[in-house]
């Protein structure tokens, strides 16, 4: 087991879709990398910021509707006798 | 949210009124939610008028189902999937543009399949990071630099809250495209994220 190995099957190890012996090879290699570790815990951070972000205020929140859309959506309605 | 009575009973009201094809009924749905289906429909477009066509067809697609609208979901959660659709089928549709590669953002090997120059660790926590005003902004922009393939497959996972296969079904495409798409997504963001965040970067 390298880096290699263990960061291309990360998500697989973090979802928990490795069968017991397999996952245990990975463990191992986790306990004795440094560099590993590191990127483990900044991808899970990385999936964890991009799911709070946006919802977050300051993220694409919820604005006021612009008038000419608005417009344009209750005139398309309209014209197709909705 | 979802059992807050007073939103319920807005959305029954405005629910008979659209029914009876009440003009007013439909200026007030379209006021309400605008707003928040463009700002999912820019998530995924990251162009204006692509993003006010989505929410336009949306819209369009609603009046014409509001029959099978069952009133189990509120009214502003059945328009944010039926945006989601609108997107992904604009996606589908839109002339495929040439995207940058995210290769160099994705982590970098040695002949022996060491880790090559590793980041230095991100100094705080996630919710740490997001409590800056800032942050969060380079967050969001840096989710818009993934191109439309590995994004897309980020949004509807880590965002919207699919799964695995539901994604798949959504983007026609096979579990394992998913998965691959969406680890190679996830690194190229927390590669985005490295310049930012990491202790060696900042």
């Amino acid at each position: 087991m390298n880096c290699r190995e263990f960061v291309d099957f990360l998500m697989s190890y973090l979802d928990h879709e490795l069968d017991e012996t397999v996952r245990a090879v990975f463990d191992s290699h986790l306990g004795g990398c440094r560099a590993c570790r590191g990127y483990m815990d900044d991808y899970v951070k990385t999936v964890e910021i991009g799911r709070i972000a946006c919802c977050e205020p300051d993220g694409p929140v919820p604005e006021d509707a612009p008038a000419e859309l608005v417009r344009a959506i209750l005139e398309a309605r309209g014209a197709s006798k909705l | 949210m979802a059992s807050d009575p007073a939103v319920r009973a807005r959305d029954e009201a405005l629910m008979h009124g659209l029914r009876c094809g009440d003009d007013a009924a439909f200026r007030e749905l379209v006021e309400l939610n605008t707003g928040a289906m463009l700002a999912v429909a820019r998530r995924f477009l990251r162009n204006e008028d692509d993003a006010r066509d989505a929410v336009q067809d949306a819209f369009l697609s609603a009046f014409r189902a509001l029959d099978r609208f069952e009133g189990d979901a509120l009214l502003s959660t059945w328009l944010h999937r039926i945006t989601i659709n609108a997107c992904l089928m604009k996606l589908r549709t839109r002339r495929r543009r040439p995207e940058a590669s995210i290769d160099d953002l994705l982590p970098g090997f040695l002949e022996d399949g060491r880790l090559a120059a590793a980041t230095e660790p991100w100094q705080d926590r996630a919710d740490a990071i997001l409590e800056s005003k800032q942050s969060r902004r380079l967050v969001n922009e840096a989710i818009d630099l993934l191109p439309d393939i590995f994004r897309t497959v980020l949004i509807l996972r880590d965002i919207e809250g699919f799964d695995t296969e539901q994604t798949a079904e959504a983007l026609d495409l096979s579990v394992p495209a998913v998965k691959t798409r969406l680890h190679r997504a996830r690194q190229a963001l927390k590669g985005l994220l490295d310049r930012y965040f990491s202790r060696g970067h900042t």
